[in-house]
C-alpha cells in the first residue's frame, strides 16, 4: 500500500536520488510492516498485559542504578543487595523470671536474654537487632534473614534475569536458525543426524541435565545462558525453524537466486536465514520463559555461582528456615517468588500473542 | 504393529546406548575421581595409583567407558558412596516404585483435567473466561514452581491442615509395622493399575456404541466394577489398610500440585490445536448439517485435536520429569529425583549416573508407549505400519 502511494512521486525524481534511497526504501517497507503486524499484535489483550509486564520489569531493572546513584539508597552499603547490613535495632528491658514479663514486645526475662546480651541482670536493657525486618523503617520491601534489602535485591536481580534470558534467547536463535536452516537446505544426512541429535536433546530432561552440570561445574549465570541456548537451540526449536525453512526452500525466489549464480551461503544466509527469523523471534521469547524459570530453580536449590537473584532469595529464607512458617514473613516469600513468576508470564504472553501474528491459523478472523 | 514395536525397541535401545555415553563422559568431564575426593588427602601416592589401577581409573577415557558401558549392561552399576555397602542398583531399586506412582498419576490427571478444559476454552474463544482461564492457565504454567509447591503446603498442610507437611508416611505408625512401605506401597500400585485398566476398558467398549443409552451403561458398569475391585481388594487386606491410607495420605498434595502445574501446558496446547482444527471445512460442514454443538466439539473437533496433543506429550515429559524432581525434594519425597538432586550434591557420582539412566529409560519408555498411542488414534499411520 505504501509503495503503491510514494510511486508517482518516484517517477519524477531522477534515477540517482532513487538508488541513493535504497536504505530510505527498506526503512519504509520495514516500518510499515511493523505497523501491520503491531495491529494484528495489539488485538490481543492478552499480549498487551505481558508487553506491560516486561516495561514494568525493565523499568524495576532501571530502578536499581537510578536509586544507587541518585535515589535514596546512595547511603553507603545499607542497600548493597550482597554485603549491605541493617536492622532496626529493639531495646528490651530485662527483668527477673518469665512471670514478671508483662508486655513481651518490650520485656523480657534475664534467662532468654543471655542469648543475645551474656551477663545482662535485671533492670539493664538488651538491644537486639531485628533481622527480617519487616517493611519500613527505610526498606519498602524489609530486610532479608541477613538483615539484607529486599527491595534493592528485587531490583538487583531483575537486571540479572533479563541478561540471561537475553544471552539463553540469543544463542537459541542464532543455533536453531542456523541448524534449522542447513538441515532443511541440504537434507540427506545432513538433515537426519540435526534431527536425530534434536531428538536425543529432546529426550534428555532438562532439569536434571542442568542439575549435574551445575552440582560438579562452577556455572555463573552467562555460562548457564549458553547452555541453556544451546540445549533448547539444538532440541525442539531446531525442529520447528527446519520445518519453516523447509516451506521457503521450495519458493520460486530461491532457484532465482541460484539461477542468478547465488552460492550455498548466499542461499541460506540471506534468503531462507531472513524468511525463517520472525518464526525463531517468537522462539526466542518461549527461551527467555525457560531460562528465567530454570535459573530460579537451580539457584533455588543453592546450584549456581550467583551473587544474587530471585531464586537465592527465597534460598535463602528457606535455608534460614522462614519460608515454611507461614505467611507470618511474607515480604521474604512473596516478592522474589512473584517477580520469577510474572517475568515469565510476561514473556510467554508475549510469545503467544506473537505466535498469533506469525500463523494466520491461529488468529480468530 | 508388532514389528513397529520390534523396531522402535531396537531404536531405543540404541537410543539410550547413546544417552549412556553422553552421561559418562559429562560425568567423567567432571574434576576429580574415586581416589582424590573421598578417601584421607594423607594416603601414600603410590597407595592412590594402586588402588586407581585396582578400579580400573588408570586407563583411558575410552577402556574405562567401555568397562563402564559393560558393567552397565550387565546389571552392575557400583556402589553408592553415600550409602556405602549398598548397590546403587539396590537404592534404585527401593526408589523407583515411588517416582512411577507420582509420576504416572500426575500425567494422567493434567492430560485428562488439560484436555477437557482445553476443549472448551477453544469452543468459547474470547469470552471473559476464556481470558480468565487463559491467563491463570500461563501463571501456573510459568510459576515459579518450587515456590508454588511451598504456598501450597502453606496453604493446605500448615494453613488448613489437610495432609502432612511433607514425607512418604508418619514414622510413628510404622514403627512396629509388619510390613515395609514398599510391600504396601507395591499393592497399592497393584490395585490402582487393575482399577484403571477395569475403567479404560469401559470406556474403550462405550466409545464404540452408538446409541447414547447403553454407552452410558457401559460407563457407569465400568465405574461400578472399578470401585467393587478396589473394595474387594482392600476388603481382604485388613490388617494392610491404615498403612496405605497413610501413604495414599501423603501422597494427594506432591500429585496435586504436580498435575496442576502440568495441566496448564496440556490446556494450551489442547486450546490452540482446537482452534486450529475448529478451522476445518469438515467443521463447517457439521455446522451445516445440524449436528448439535457438543457432538461437533468432542467427537468432530476434540477427536483431532488429540493428535497433537500427543504427540507433544514427548515435549512436555522432561517438563514433568523435571516438576517431578522439583516435586520430590520440597515435599521429601524420598523418590528417584530426590535421590539425583542429593546425589548430585554429595558428589555420589555412581548413584548420579544410575538415576539418570533411570531418567532417560522413563522418557525413552514414555516416547514409545506415546508412539503406540498415536497409532492407535490415527488410523492413518496404522495402516502405514500394518502394511
Amino acid at each position: 500500500m505504501v509503495t503503491q502511494e510514494k510511486r508517482p512521486e518516484a517517477e519524477v525524481e531522477p534515477v540517482e536520488q532513487i538508488v541513493e534511497a535504497l536504505w530510505r526504501v527498506r526503512l519504509r517497507l520495514a516500518w510499515s510492516g511493523f505497523k501491520r503486524n503491531w495491529k494484528l499484535f495489539a488485538e490481543n489483550k492478552i499480549g498487551l498485559m505481558g508487553l506491560g509486564i516486561i516495561i514494568f520489569f525493565v523499568l524495576l531493572a532501571l530502578a536499581y542504578p537510578v536509586m544507587r546513584t541518585w535515589g535514596p539508597w546512595q547511603d553507603g552499603t545499607i542497600y548493597d543487595p550482597v554485603i549491605g547490613y541493617d536492622a532496626p535495632v529493639e531495646d528490651f528491658e530485662i527483668v527477673e523470671t518469665e512471670a514478671e514479663v508483662l508486655d513481651p514486645d518490650t520485656q523480657m526475662d534475664a534467662f532468654t536474654a543471655q542469648l543475645w546480651c551474656f551477663g545482662a541482670v535485671a533492670g539493664d536493657t538488651c538491644s537486639i537487632p531485628l533481622q527480617p525486618a519487616p517493611p519500613g523503617n527505610g526498606h519498602i520491601l524489609g530486610t532479608d534473614p541477613l538483615g539484607r534489602d529486599i527491595a534493592s535485591q528485587l531490583t538487583f536481580s531483575t537486571r540479572a534475569a533479563f541478561m540471561l534470558g537475553l544471552i539463553a534467547a540469543l544463542v537459541t536463535v542464532v543455533v536453531a536458525t542456523t541448524v534449522g536452516s542447513i538441515a532443511a537446505f541440504y537434507g540427506g544426512w545432513i538433515d537426519s543426524f540435526f534431527m536425530r541429535l534434536a531428538d536425543l536433546v529432546l529426550l534428555m530432561p532438562l532439569i536434571p541435565i542442568l542439575i549435574v552440570m551445575s552440582g560438579l561445574w562452577e556455572v555463573t549465570l552467562p555460562r548457564l545462558g549458553v547452555l541453556i541456548g544451546i540445549l533448547s537451540g539444538f532440541g525442539g526449536t531446531a525442529i520447528v525453524l527446519k520445518s519453516q525453512a523447509l516451506s521457503v526452500k521450495v519458493k520460486p525466489f530461491i532457484d532465482a537466486a541460484r539461477v542468478s549464480g547465488g552460492s550455498n551461503m548466499h542461499l541460506i544466509f540471506k534468503h531462507i536465514v531472513p524468511n525463517v527469523l520472525p518464526l525463531s523471534f517468537l522462539y526466542m521469547m518461549f527461551t527467555v520463559t525457560e531460562a528465567v524459570s530454570l535459573e530460579a530453580v537451580l539457584s533455588f536449590f543453592g546450584l549456581l555461582n550467583v551473587n544474587m537473584s530471585w531464586g537465592l532469595m527465597l534460598q535463602t529464607a528457606q535455608t534460614q528456615g522462614y519460608l515454611r512458617t507461614g505467611l507470618e514473613f511474607w515480604w521474604l516469600l512473596i516478592p522474589a517468588g512473584v517477580a520469577v513468576t510474572l517475568l515469565a508470564a510476561g514473556f510467554f504472553f508475549v510469545g503467544r500473542a506473537m505466535d498469533e501474528v506469525v500463523n494466520p491459523r491461529l488468529r480468530s478472523r | 504393529m508388532l514389528r513397529f514395536i520390534g523396531r522402535r525397541l531396537v531404536q531405543m535401545f540404541f537410543l539410550f546406548l547413546l544417552f549412556l555415553t553422553l552421561l559418562f563422559f559429562l560425568l567423567d568431564a567432571q574434576p576429580g575421581d574415586i581416589t582424590s575426593q573421598f578417601l584421607d588427602p594423607t594416603i601414600p601416592a603410590e597407595i592412590r595409583a594402586q588402588l586407581a589401577e585396582r578400579l580400573g581409573l588408570d586407563g583411558s577415557v575410552w577402556s574405562r567407558w567401555w568397562n563402564y558401558m559393560t558393567n552397565f549392561l550387565t546389571g552392575n552399576l557400583g556402589l553408592s558412596f553415600q550409602q556405602y555397602p549398598r548397590t546403587v542398583t539396590d537404592v534404585i531399586a527401593e526408589r523407583i516404585p515411588r517416582t512411577l506412582f507420582l509420576f504416572t498419576f500426575a500425567t494422567l490427571l493434567s492430560y485428562v483435567l488439560g484436555f477437557a478444559l482445553g476443549k472448551r476454552l477453544a469452543w468459547r474463544r474470547g469470552g471473559f473466561s476464556e481470558h480468565a482461564v487463559t491467563i491463570s492457565g500461563v501463571l501456573l504454567y510459568t510459576v515459579f514452581y518450587p515456590w508454588f509447591a511451598i504456598i501450597m503446603i502453606l496453604i493446605f498442610s500448615s494453613g488448613l491442615g489437610w495432609f502432612p507437611i511433607n514425607g512418604f508416611l508418619t514414622p510413628e505408625l510404622w514403627r512396629n509395622a509388619p510390613f515395609t512401605g514398599n510391600e504396601v506401597f507395591g499393592q497399592m500400585i497393584l490395585s490402582l493399575v487393575i482399577a484403571g485398566l477395569i475403567l479404560v476398558a469401559g470406556s474403550y467398549f462405550s466409545r464404540r456404541q452408538q446409541e447414547r443409552r447403553p454407552a452410558q451403561i457401559i460407563r457407569l458398569v465400568g465405574y461400578g466394577s472399578a470401585i467393587l475391585f478396589m473394595t474387594i481388594f482392600w476388603a481382604l487386606k485388613p490388617e494392610m489398610r491404615p498403612f496405605a491410607s497413610n501413604i495414599l495420605h501423603h501422597s494427594i498434595l506432591p500429585v496435586v500440585t504436580l498435575a496442576l502445574v502440568a495441566f496448564a501446558g496440556v490446556m494450551l496446547l489442547t486450546r490452540g490445536s482446537m482452534l486450529e482444527t475448529l478451522k476445518e471445512d469438515y467443521i463447517l460442514t457439521a455446522q451445516a448439517k445440524g449436528v448439535p454443538e457438543r457432538d461437533i466439539r468432542d467427537k468432530h473437533a476434540a477427536r483431532n485435536a488429540l493428535l497433537p496433543v500427543t504427540t507433544s506429550f514427548v515435549l512436555g515429559l522432561a517438563f514433568i520429569i523435571g516438576g517431578g524432581i522439583i516435586t520430590e525434594t520440597v515435599f521429601s519425597w524420598p523418590g528417584m529425583g530426590a535421590l539425583l538432586l542429593t546425589s548430585i550434591v554429595s558428589e555420589d557420582i555412581p548413584v548420579a549416573i544410575g538415576a539418570l539412566a533411570f531418567t532417560g529409560v522413563l522418557a525413552l519408555v514414555a516416547h514409545l508407549l506415546v508412539d503406540i498411542l498415536y497409532a492407535v488414534l490415527d488410523p492413518r499411520i496404522r495402516i502405514q505400519t500394518g502394511n
